[in-house]
C-alpha cells in the first residue's frame, strides 16, 4: 500500500432498535439508493418491503432440483428394472410408475432440498469470508443486539459528506466510515 | 359508540386477561440477554456433571462398536435371532430410533408451517436429536445383514449392479426404505445446518480463541445478517420446511410398508402408515421432553424453554398418544371383523400368548400414561412430565417389539413356531446405541448453540418494529 488513505467502502450507521432501522431503511429506499443493505441479528418482519426488495427467487432452484430428482428416479428405475436387466419378480410388471413412485418421491425431496440450499448460497454469494464490514469492531454486535445500515461508496447517489449528513440528520444514527484495503 | 370526541387517536380496549398470550421469553429479557444466555452455554467450560456423563456415553458407544465388530467377524448368530423370528431387536431398535427423530422434524418443519412461534425455543435441540437418532437407527438395518460388505457394496442397497449384473429390486419396500431414511437423514442435516448459520456467526463474533473463531467462521460462511441475505434465507427455510413435512410423513409410512406390504398376519394392515407416523411423533416428543427438561434447568434456560413449552408438548403427547391407543383398538377390531382366522389368532396371541408381558407393558405405557395430560397441573409439573416421558420411550420401544416379534414367532404351521430371547450382544448393542446418541448430544451441547438464537430473538416483542418494545414511537 503506497497511500495511507485506503479506498472507502461506504458508511456504516448503527441503530439500537428495530423500529429505528426500519424507519431508516424506508428513508434510504425513498432517497433512491441502490447499493445499500441493512444488517440485523434476526430477520425483521416487513423489512423486504421497507427496503423495496423483490421476492426471493430461491423457489426456482427448488423446482429445478425437484424436477430433476423426480425424473432421475423414474428413469433410473425404468433403466435398471425394465431396460438393462429385466427380471420378473412375482409376476409383476417390469415397470410401472406406481412402484417407482416412493423412491422417485424421495429423490424429488432430496434434490429439491439441495437445490434450495445451493440456490440460497448462490443468490447470497456465500461462502464469502472476506468482507470489509468485518473490519469494524462495532459490527460484531450485528449478530447480537444492534442493527446496522451500510450505504456503499459504489452507489451512484453516494457522496461522502452528503450521505453522512443524510444518515446522521435524517436517520439519527451514529455513523462511521468503512474502508477497503 | 364509546367515544364521541374528535380525538384522532382511537384507543382500543385492552383484551381480557385470559386472552392475553403469555410471552414466549419470560421476564422481558433483552436481545443481548438472549445471546448471552444461549451462547454462554457453549462458551463457558462445561459444568461438573458433563464429564462423567460424557465418559459413560463414550463407553457405551465404544461397547456398541466393539460388539458390531464381533458381529461382523462372527455372524448374525451372536444376536438371538432364530428361524421364525428373523427380525427382532435389530429392526425394533431401528424403528424405535427412526421414530424418535420424527418429533424433531415435526417441530422444525410442521410447526413452522403452522406458524407456531413457540417452536423456536425447542427446535434446535429437537433437530439435533433427529439427526443423532437417525444415525443410531441406520446402524441396525445395515448390520443386521450380517455380511455387511455385501449390503454396502453395489447390488443390494446401492443402485448399482451386483456381481451377476443384476440391479436392485425397486418393487421392494426395503429398498424404498433405504432411499427414505437416507433422504431423511440428509435433508434433516441440511435443514439443521441452514438454521445454524446465523447462530454460528453469532458465536464467531463473540469468540475469543483462535480455534473457535476459525471453525465458527468457517461454518458460518461469512454470514453478516444482511437483509438481502435474510430474504433469500427465509425463503429457503420456508421451502425446506415445506419439503421436510411431506418427507417426514413419507419416512415412517415407508418404514411401515416394510411390514404392511408383507403377508404376515399382524403386519398386513392398511392402518399402518398413519399409525406409525402418530407413534413416531408420540415417541419423539417423549424423547424431546426427556432431553429438554433436564437441559433447561441445568443451564438455567427456564426463561426461554418455559413451562408453557412443556405444557404444549404434553398436549402433543396427549393427542398422538390417543391416536396410538385408537390404532391399537382398531387393529383388534379389524382382526375380528376381517374374518381371517390367522389375523385373529395373531392378535389373540399378542395379548395373551407367550409375549403377553410385552403387550401389556406397551398398553400401560402408551395408552394409559398420556391421559394424565388432560390435567394442566400435571402438564406443568416438570418432574412428573419427565417421568411420563420415560414411560413413553419405553412403551414405544415395546410397541415395535410387539409388532415385530409377536407377529413372527408363530408362523402359519405350529412346526414353525419359536420363541425369541435376546442374547447379551443384543442387549449391549442396544444399550450402546444410547451411548452413541448421548455422546453426540453432549458434544452438541458443548460446541453448538442449543437454542436457535436468531429465531428466539425474532419472536420477542423487541424484534417487531411496530411494537413499543421494538422502539415504535407512535401509530403507523
Amino acid at each position: 500500500m503506497n497511500s495511507n488513505r485506503s479506498k472507502p467502502h461506504g458508511l456504516l450507521a448503527e441503530f439500537h432498535t428495530a423500529a429505528d432501522i426500519f424507519e431508516a431503511a424506508m428513508r434510504c429506499r425513498d432517497a433512491g439508493f441502490t447499493q445499500w443493505d441493512v444488517y440485523t441479528p434476526f430477520p425483521i418482519h416487513g423489512m423486504d418491503e421497507a427496503m423495496g426488495l423483490r421476492k426471493s427467487p430461491v423457489g426456482w432452484f427448488t423446482f429445478c432440483g425437484g424436477f430433476t430428482g423426480f425424473f432421475t428416479g423414474m428413469t433410473m428405475i425404468w433403466y435398471m428394472n425394465k431396460f438393462d436387466y429385466p427380471l420378473v419378480v412375482g409376476g409383476k410388471p417390469l415397470f410401472t410408475p406406481l412402484y417407482a413412485f416412493p423412491v422417485s418421491y424421495e429423490m424429488t425431496i432430496l434434490l429439491s432440498a439441495f437445490g434450495t440450499l445451493f440456490g440460497m448460497f448462490f443468490l447470497n454469494q456465500l461462502p464469502k469470508f472476506y468482507n470489509p464490514l468485518f473490519k469494524n469492531e462495532r459490527f460484531k454486535k450485528s449478530t447480537d443486539d444492534r442493527f446496522f445500515l451500510c450505504i456503499e461508496a459504489t452507489d451512484p447517489k453516494f457522496g461522502m459528506d452528503v450521505t453522512r449528513t443524510f444518515l446522521t440528520e435524517k436517520c439519527h444514527a451514529a455513523v462511521v466510515e468503512l474502508v477497503e484495503d | 359508540m364509546a367515544s364521541s370526541g374528535k380525538s384522532a387517536v382511537v384507543k382500543a380496549p385492552e383484551p381480557p386477561a385470559e386472552l392475553v398470550r403469555e410471552s414466549l421469553v419470560l421476564n422481558n429479557r433483552s436481545l443481548g440477554w438472549i445471546t448471552n444466555a444461549i451462547a454462554g452455554v457453549c462458551e463457558k467450560p462445561m459444568p461438573m456433571w458433563w464429564w462423567p456423563a460424557f465418559i459413560v456415553s463414550v463407553g457405551g458407544m465404544l461397547t456398541m462398536f466393539a460388539l458390531i465388530a464381533y458381529l461382523v467377524s462372527t455372524g448374525v448368530g451372536v444376536w438371538g435371532l432364530n428361524h421364525p423370528a428373523a427380525w427382532a431387536w435389530d429392526i425394533t431398535n431401528f424403528v424405535f430410533w427412526i421414530g424418535i427423530g420424527h418429533a424433531g422434524t415435526l417441530i422444525s418443519a410442521v410447526l413452522f408451517l403452522l406458524r407456531q412461534k413457540w417452536r423456536t425455543s425447542v427446535n434446535r435441540a429437537a433437530e439435533a436429536m433427529t439427526i443423532f437418532a437417525v444415525a443410531c437407527a441406520g446402524i441396525f438395518p445395515v448390520f443386521h445383514t450380517g455380511r455387511v460388505w455385501f449390503a454396502l457394496l453395489p447390488g443390494y442397497l446401492l443402485p448399482a449392479p451386483n456381481a451377476n449384473a443384476i440391479w436392485p429390486q425397486f418393487r421392494s419396500p426395503l429398498l424404498w426404505d433405504v432411499f427414505a431414511v437416507s433422504t431423511y437423514g440428509t435433508v434433516s442435516l441440511l435443514f439443521w445446518y441452514v438454521g445454524l448459520i446465523p447462530d454460528l456467526a453469532t458465536l464467531r463474533d463473540r469468540s475469543k480463541g483462535v480455534m473457535r473463531r476459525f471453525f465458527y467462521g468457517l461454518f458460518s460462511l461469512g454470514w453478516t445478517g444482511s437483509n438481502r441475505h435474510w430474504s433469500n434465507y427465509e425463503k429457503a427455510y420456508l421451502l425446506l420446511a415445506g419439503l421436510s413435512t411431506p418427507l417426514v410423513l413419507s419416512v415412517h409410512s415407508i418404514v411401515s410398508f416394510d411390514f404392511a406390504v408383507s403377508v404376515v398376519p399382524g403386519w398386513h394392515t392398511t392402518i399402518f402408515p398413519p399409525y406409525f407416523v402418530a407413534g413416531a411423533i408420540f415417541s419423539g416428543f417423549g424423547m424431546v421432553l426427556t432431553l429438554l427438561i433436564p437441559l433447561r434447568s441445568l443451564f438455567k434456560l427456564e426463561d426461554i424453554v418455559t413451562l408453557r413449552h412443556v405444557d404444549l408438548m404434553c398436549k402433543v403427547l396427549l393427542a398422538t398418544g390417543s391416536i396410538v391407543g385408537y390404532a391399537y383398538g382398531m387393529e383388534f377390531f379389524i382382526a375380528w371383523y376381517g374374518g381371517s382366522p390367522y389375523e385373529l389368532y395373531a392378535f389373540k396371541n399378542r395379548a395373551f400368548g407367550p409375549y403377553w408381558w410385552s403387550y401389556w407393558a406397551m398398553i400401560s405405557c402408551n395408552v394409559i400414561s398420556p391421559h394424565f395430560f388432560w390435567f394442566k397441573k400435571l402438564r406443568t409439573s416438570v418432574v412428573f412430565v419427565w417421568i411420563v416421558s420415560i414411560f413413553v420411550n419405553i412403551g414405544m420401544w415395546f410397541e415395535r417389539f410387539v409388532i415385530i416379534v409377536t407377529s413372527l414367532h408363530r408362523d402359519y404351521l405350529p412346526s414353525s413356531w419359536g420363541y425369541f430371547t435376546p442374547s447379551w450382544v443384543d442387549i449391549m448393542t442396544f444399550a450402546g446405541s444410547f451411548g452413541l446418541f448421548m455422546t453426540l448430544f453432549l458434544l452438541f451441547i458443548r460446541f453448538l448453540p442449543v437454542i436457535a438464537i436468531s429465531e428466539v430473538k425474532g419472536v420477542t416483542p423487541q424484534a417487531d418494529p411496530h411494537h413499543p418494545l421494538g422502539g415504535a414511537k407512535g401509530h403507523h
